[in-house]
């Protein structure tokens, strides 16, 4: 399996604070890799530096081989990163389906001038574009709604329009964040089922930041464990959870007394 | 192509414009106020696309308008014979291109200001946009050539040639192409990045929506038709004057776009229709007519804050 995403040495400090200290780390094509820690460990952190909201004050983050230094987050997702947002950010106003539209966006080879002159390779695309968000919307039974505003939907609902928008920029690599946080147990059921079928249905890799230990082990294949900002493990399930380190991040540690 | 209600808008437009051609002589006021509303739709409705659909604060508007009133009235009086030759002295020709070449300059001076101050959000961009149009004031003022505080005056009218309903139906015309540039540009996959961007800055981005480049964009069109307006308005007065661009009208469209409702189509030409009549009867009361107007806006503000013309019929919808 070739690499995907590679994190090598990243750091990034606020002022004094560092919030992400020497991490390394590895997403290959087509997997599915959790990134936990207990709060404040720099998670979002690393979302916000892989999608170019900000710029790593050390180290290289590179993408399909490319480096991603100096790009803009727009600029990354036209290059195959898309993400979701630990508190949901839809665009609100616009309906279900426009949220959807306006990220096929990138694959569109029409611009301002042709919106005005309307000629018939504009309608074509136009025409293209609507079928294939009715599609897209379809496959995750959302096109019930489709003229509803997005902010009218149930929670549950715009955390999956969240991840459709996404996926409709036609990513290589998904990036969720905490896409379980705030759903009941019979609803993070359903979420881990969506996001094994779409990285199935759609070939892509994703890297997913969650609290959720339930859903990170039972659906991911490789973990990577922060605490405050450096990483402490790697490894499968299995022996993140067996990992003495990860266990004492999480629960604390036992402080001997001192025999004295 | 065009939604049906904007459809019949634009059929009651134009017949408006033939009712008032048709009768003959048409009456010299009631030319004017349909002039002006003509006006403040193409500026109501090129502000829209900035401060509605893009949701960037700008209360710079009457400034790119007084950059297109110069440019124009600078064409067809102080270079007039430059000018004129050049097109071979037609008076049809040459209002046209003075007014496409107002568009062109307010354009550039729309992206002057937009490029650098864009990055600012909110009440900021508000200031800036501010302090540009108090900056053109001042220049104007002090320039010479500009005629000074006195501004231009002797710009040839078409009013004067007789031309009424044909300076009318171009006026109309006018405003139509620019209800249909605003409309066009935000229907359609690329436009609804204008509404993503003012919906959420930082997912549009995550969306692969280059957000400066919408700002900037929307900020150049309706600068580019606020430049057309500005020209059309001195040439149908004859005469400008720095003051005619200050901060009040740059108000005066933002209040059109806000009582419209932002980022909505009809009720934004609508409120520019509404606000241009209404100072007519309120002319009498001389100058208690501010304060009355002032009181207006208050209470549809207090009562009516989402805009005087939003109905639950009129869902934005996806075309």
């Amino acid at each position: 399996m070739s690499v995907l995403l590679q994190l090598d040495q990243v750091t990034m400090c606020f002022g004094g604070l560092t919030a992400v200290g020497e991490v390394s780390a590895t997403v290959n094509e087509h997997e599915l890799v959790g990134l936990i820690g207990p709060n404040g460990a720099g998670k979002t952190t690393v979302f916000n530096l892989v999608t170019g909201v900000y710029q790593p004050t050390g180290g290289k983050i590179s993408f399909a081989g490319q480096p991603n230094a100096g790009l803009k987050a727009y600029q990354l997702t036209q290059r195959g990163i898309a993400r979701t947002f630990q508190n949901i950010r839809l665009f609100p106003s616009l309906t279900v389906f426009d949220n959807v539209r306006v990220a096929f966006h990138l694959h569109l080879k029409h611009d301002a001038a042709h919106s005005l002159t309307r000629g018939p390779k504009f309608q074509r695309e136009e025409t293209e574009l609507r079928e294939r968000t009715r599609e897209l919307l379809s496959i995750f039974n959302l096109e019930r709604v489709q003229d509803e505003p997005a902010k009218s939907l149930p929670y549950g609902d715009q955390r999956r329009l969240e991840i459709i928008r996404a996926l409709a920029t036609q990513p290589r690599l998904l990036l969720l964040d905490e896409p379980a946080a705030g759903m009941n147990p019979s609803e993070k059921q359903e979420l881990m089922k969506l996001i094994q079928f779409i990285q199935q249905k759609f070939r892509l890799a994703i890297l997913l930041v969650e609290h959720d230990m339930k859903v990170v082990m039972g659906i991911c294949q490789r973990i990577h464990v922060l605490e405050y900002g450096r990483k402490i493990a790697e490894g499968t399930p299995a022996e993140i959870r067996a990992c003495p380190a990860v266990i004492a991040a999480y629960l604390g540690q036992e402080t001997q007394p001192n025999p004295a | 192509m065009l939604p049906k209600s904007q459809c019949w808008l634009l059929v009651a437009l134009a017949l408006a414009g033939v009712a008032a051609a048709g009768s003959g002589r048409v009456d010299s006021y009631v030319l004017d106020v349909v002039m002006g509303a003509g006006l403040n739709i193409i500026l109501a409705v090129s502000l829209n696309l900035i401060n509605g659909f893009t949701g960037q604060f700008s209360l710079g508007h009457a400034g790119f308008m007084a950059v297109g009133a110069y440019t124009s009235a600078l064409l067809t009086t102080v270079y007039q014979k430059p000018f004129g030759a050049l097109f071979g002295n037609q008076p049809w020709l040459i209002l046209p291109i003075a007014l496409l070449a107002a568009g062109l300059v307010a354009a550039v001076a729309g992206l002057l200001v937009g490029a650098p101050s864009l990055r600012l959000r909110g009440d900021y961009l508000a200031i800036v946009t501010l302090g540009f149009g108090e900056i053109i004031k001042v220049i104007l003022q002090n320039v010479e050539i500009l005629g000074g505080a006195l501004g231009l005056n002797g710009i040839p009218t078409p009013l004067s040639r007789g031309w009424a309903t044909p300076i009318l139906f171009f006026n109309l015309g006018i405003a139509i192409l620019t209800i249909y540039s605003v409309w066009a540009l935000v229907n359609s996959t690329f436009g609804r990045g204008f509404l993503a961007v003012a919906d959420d800055e930082v997912a549009a981005e995550a969306m692969g929506l280059n957000a400066t480049r919408y700002k900037i964009t929307a900020f150049v069109v309706g600068s580019f038709f606020a430049g057309i307006a500005g020209g059309l308005y001195g040439n149908l007065k004859g005469s400008i004057t720095p003051t005619g661009f200050d901060f009040s009208k740059s108000i005066e469209i933002v209040v059109m776009v806000i009582l419209g409702g932002m980022g909505r189509h009809v009720g934004v030409i609508l409120a520019a229709i509404l606000l241009t009549v209404i100072q007519e009867p309120l002319r009498k009361l001389g100058d208690w007519r501010m304060i009355l107007y002032a009181l207006l806006l208050i209470g549809l503000m207090l009562t009516r804050p989402q805009g005087l013309f939003i109905w639950p019929l009129w869902k934005r919808r996806t075309v």
